[in-house]
């Protein structure tokens, strides 16, 4: 038998990852044999159990901390850490040694991602860890937990896709592909998690799918998991007779999730004790998270509506042996849910509505920089306007994007497919939903219908296996190349104005929708590159402007148009030439077939190419 | 642990509420305390000649068997895991081990239902469970020749030969997978739970 057997999904989630598979010699056509792999786990010290999901969380106890053996695994390790739900249970009462959202540290343009930063709060003496290293951890476990597993079909040699939000940058992007490359892929391939979803969404339905969409169609996938939130567009089209899909546009990186959804809750009950003289430590607060966790899943798990059950009963435990007298009582109210979660994070707002603030506003933050305004549905407004002209180019699509009715302010989606844990709740399912037809409604478009039967756990990993198999050619494959157009900052050549920064003009070096192994055309203008010293370009992304094609110089935009990322930095070695020399060069991008972005820079003459790197070091300017 | 008459009770007869930790308490109690379990035992035995219409089930007591006997010594091992995953995450031996003496009902009430909600969850991770008999509790059943006498307890009128008739009464309960983690060759499972030093 020659190439892979098995193509393995990674879910590799900020705060939980899964592996799901395809026997691809077993599957025929879109009838996949098809499975999720039980990650063996320390759950307690010197204690391995399989659980479907691995946290993704990294501990590095002291020295002392742990007795012999308390970190032993199924396969042999440095014990030096821990990984999954030891490490979070561990972490949750040590949290200066806890690394969590490693993923979200990993886009985080304003830090050093290779340096090691985590915990950000650690005392010195804790040897801290890079974002990029946590992940390379936690992809390892899941490759010593898979080869454990097979032993006759080695991970090294199988077809891995790695799934990632679908609003990474490049850098994010790249770092990801070097974490899961130290951690042993091979033939590696990354995966947009709302892609995903579709696929899984498409797996599942065993072929049935055609019948339920049609061409015009437009899915709005609406992601949102423990710490992000991430939107895409996928619209269905028609070609030789075949159903195609396009992924069409995708969300800004939104910090956004169920966890801040329980943290949430936990500090209004936490203010209500207070008023009542009790106050929580922090240990106690962990544990009224937990315990509002879990019975928000209950009060919002009823699909009647929080009419049927007035109130949840919390008991925050006593931390000490005597149970009875040391335990807090208190309640959670449906109203305090329906304020807090319905109304706080899914509000039915206007189409209209924005979002507070932008959501990259800091630069120099030392944490993470969450979403600052909570409401998820104000999120996707945003998001649905800006995107109105995404299907602008595409056939078939002039209803509805207003051309034919006029007067649309935003994209009208025909049909939502909803992924994460959150949206196990119905009533925020229905909720969003209902938000989302009202402003169907108020252009007097048909409501969106919901696409069903998603395991909203493990359908990332499994859509991401299910790709892989598509990959070999055996099913229909979401089409559409990158989401972004990129662009790099040029100084203008208008006279210099004393003490005016002279204004900076966009050049675009990578178009829109560049799909995996293809390269861009060179743009005709010409940079110049200092040999022997690093120069920094500035970088932007574009996800609305589809119709800029290389070497289109723009000298405004927008303040939405373009966001700015980490910037670019090359360094021509001095080889053959004289430092302080100015060399003229061209930007030449390419995407690579595990779907990241390369850039290089290309002398006027000879064969010579510098890469260019994207700076993961967090220099950004002040002023970006 | 067994005491029966603390001032808060409005009878004789415990609540429900009541009987959880009762009942937890008496488990435990029995195991642990051998002179408990011999006044339990009598207390038992007193019951039964009270004028009732059916007869009690037989006390479930080591009967001894009539020749040879081979005994399995249980491994503690797997008996520590469990009640160290009690205790993790049911709070199971603090709850057990308080008095309930001096504690209103909803105060216990609170507990209990960390208890339960924590016993659940060890339950439904580490057992698979399912009924021995698929037909609903009351509805009449029969049983054929050679059925298994460890999965069905006949009781009552317990005469005649098979096939029995009769009316179920309680499903039962079958195992039919345990998941209990494994352990690292120099754990030390006798400590149930650490003791926690905040530094």
């Amino acid at each position: 038998m020659t190439g892979p057997r098995f193509a393995i999904g990674i879910d590799l989630g900020t705060t939980h990852s899964a592996l799901a598979y395809v026997d691809i010699a077993g599957s025929d056509g879109e009838a996949t044999v098809h499975g999720t792999l039980p990650i063996p786990q320390l759950t307690a010290p010197g204690a391995v159990e399989s659980m479907p999901l691995l946290p993704s969380f990294l501990y590095l106890p002291h020295a002392d901390e742990m007795a012999a053996g308390d970190l032993v695994l199924p396969w042999p390790s440095d014990g030096g850490h821990a990984v999954g739900e030891l490490a979070r249970s561990r972490g949750a009462t040590t949290p200066i040694r806890l690394v969590s959202s490693a993923k979200s540290w990993l886009c985080h343009p304003g830090v050093d991602r290779r340096a090691s930063i985590l915990p950000h709060d650690a005392p010195p003496e804790v040897a801290r860890v890079s974002p990029l290293d946590a992940s390379t951890h936690y992809l390892e476990h899941v490759r010593n937990a898979w080869d454990h597993a097979h032993p006759e079909a080695p991970f090294a040699e199988q077809d891995v896709t790695v799934t990632i939000p679908a609003s990474f940058d490049p850098a994010a992007r790249e770092l990801t592909v070097e974490a899961a490359k130290t951690a042993g892929c091979v033939s590696l391939t990354l995966l947009e998690e709302p892609q995903s979803a579709l696929y899984s969404w498409i797996e599942a339905s065993g072929g049935a799918w055609r019948k339920q969409v049609q061409p015009g169609d437009i899915i709005l996938v609406i992601d949102v998991g423990g710490g992000t939130s991430d939107f895409s567009l996928i619209a269905v089209l028609e070609r030789d007779g075949e159903l195609e899909l396009h992924r069409v546009a995708v969300g800004e990186h939104i910090l956004l999730g169920g966890d801040n959804m329980d943290l949430a809750l936990a500090h209004g009950v936490a203010r209500k004790l207070a008023a009542a003289g009790t106050t929580l430590d922090a240990w106690q607060l962990r544990a009224l998270t937990y315990a509002c966790r879990s019975a928000k899943e209950d009060l919002l798990g009823d699909t009647d509506g929080l009419a049927g059950t007035a109130a949840q009963p919390i008991v925050v435990p006593s931390r000490g042996s005597k149970l009875i007298g040391g335990s807090i009582r208190t309640e959670l109210t449906a109203d305090e849910v329906g304020l807090t979660i319905v109304d706080g994070f899914f509000p039915q707002v206007e189409a209209s509505a924005r979002p507070m603030s932008r959501v990259r506003a800091g630069l120099a933050q030392l944490g993470l920089p969450y979403a600052q305004d909570a409401a998820v549905t104000r999120h996707l407004a945003a998001f649905l306007g800006r995107q109105l002209g995404a299907v602008a180019e595409l056939a078939g699509f002039d209803d509805r994007i207003g051309k034919g009715a006029g007067g649309a302010s935003f994209l009208h989606p025909t049909a939502v497919l909803f992924n994460g844990g959150v949206f196990k709740s119905a009533l925020l399912a229905d909720r969003t939903l209902a938000t989302v037809n009202g402003w169907l409604a108020a252009e007097g478009a048909a409501p969106a219908r919901l696409l069903a039967g998603a395991d909203l756990d493990l359908a990332v990993a499994r859509g991401a296996a299910y790709y892989g198999y598509v990959r070999h050619g055996h099913g229909v494959r979401i089409r559409g190349g990158t989401a972004f157009a990129y662009y790099v900052g040029v100084e203008s050549s208008m006279p210099a104005v004393p003490g005016i920064e002279p204004p900076v003009e966009a050049l675009c070096v990578a178009p829109f929708g560049m799909e995996e192994g293809t390269e861009a055309q060179l743009p005709g203008l010409e940079l110049g590159l200092v040999v022997g010293e690093p120069v920094h370009f500035r970088f932007y992304a574009s996800s609305v402007r589809r119709q800029d094609s290389v070497g289109t110089l723009l000298g405004a935009w927008a303040p939405d148009e373009l966001q700015e990322l980490a910037p670019l930095s090359a360094t021509l070695p001095p080889e053959g030439r004289s430092p302080g020399e100015v060399v003229p060069v061209r930007l030449h991008a390419r995407v690579t077939e595990a779907g990241t972005l390369e850039l290089e820079a290309v002398p006027r003459s000879g064969d010579e190419r510098w890469k260019i790197e994207f700076d993961v070091r967090g220099e950004r300017q002040q002023d970006a | 642990m067994n005491r029966t008459q603390p001032p808060s009770f409005d009878g004789v007869k415990p609540s429900l509420l009541r009987r959880i930790p009762l009942a937890f308490g008496a488990l435990f109690g029995l195991l642990a305390n051998a002179d408990l379990a011999a006044r339990y035992a009598a207390l038992r035995d007193g019951a039964v000649p009270t004028p009732t219409p059916t007869p009690t089930p037989a006390p479930v007591t080591a009967a001894p068997a009539p020749r040879a006997p081979v005994l399995k010594e249980p491994s503690p091992d797997a008996a520590l895991q469990l009640l160290a995953l009690l205790q993790r995450d049911a709070r199971l031996i603090d709850f057990v081990g308080e008095d309930l003496g001096g504690y209103a009902d909803a105060q216990i009430g609170a507990a209990a239902r960390l208890v339960h909600e924590g016993c659940a969850k060890v339950l439904r991770e580490h057992f698979s469970l399912v009924p021995v008999r698929d037909e609903a509790e009351g509805s009449r059943v029969t049983l054929q020749a050679g059925f298994d006498a460890a999965a069905v307890r006949v009781t009552g009128n317990v005469v005649g030969q098979p096939p029995f008739a009769g009316s179920l009464r309680h499903r039962g309960w079958r195992v039919t997978e345990v998941r209990l983690p494994k352990l690292a060759e120099q754990h030390d499972a006798r400590v149930v739970a650490p003791a926690e030093v905040e530094l």
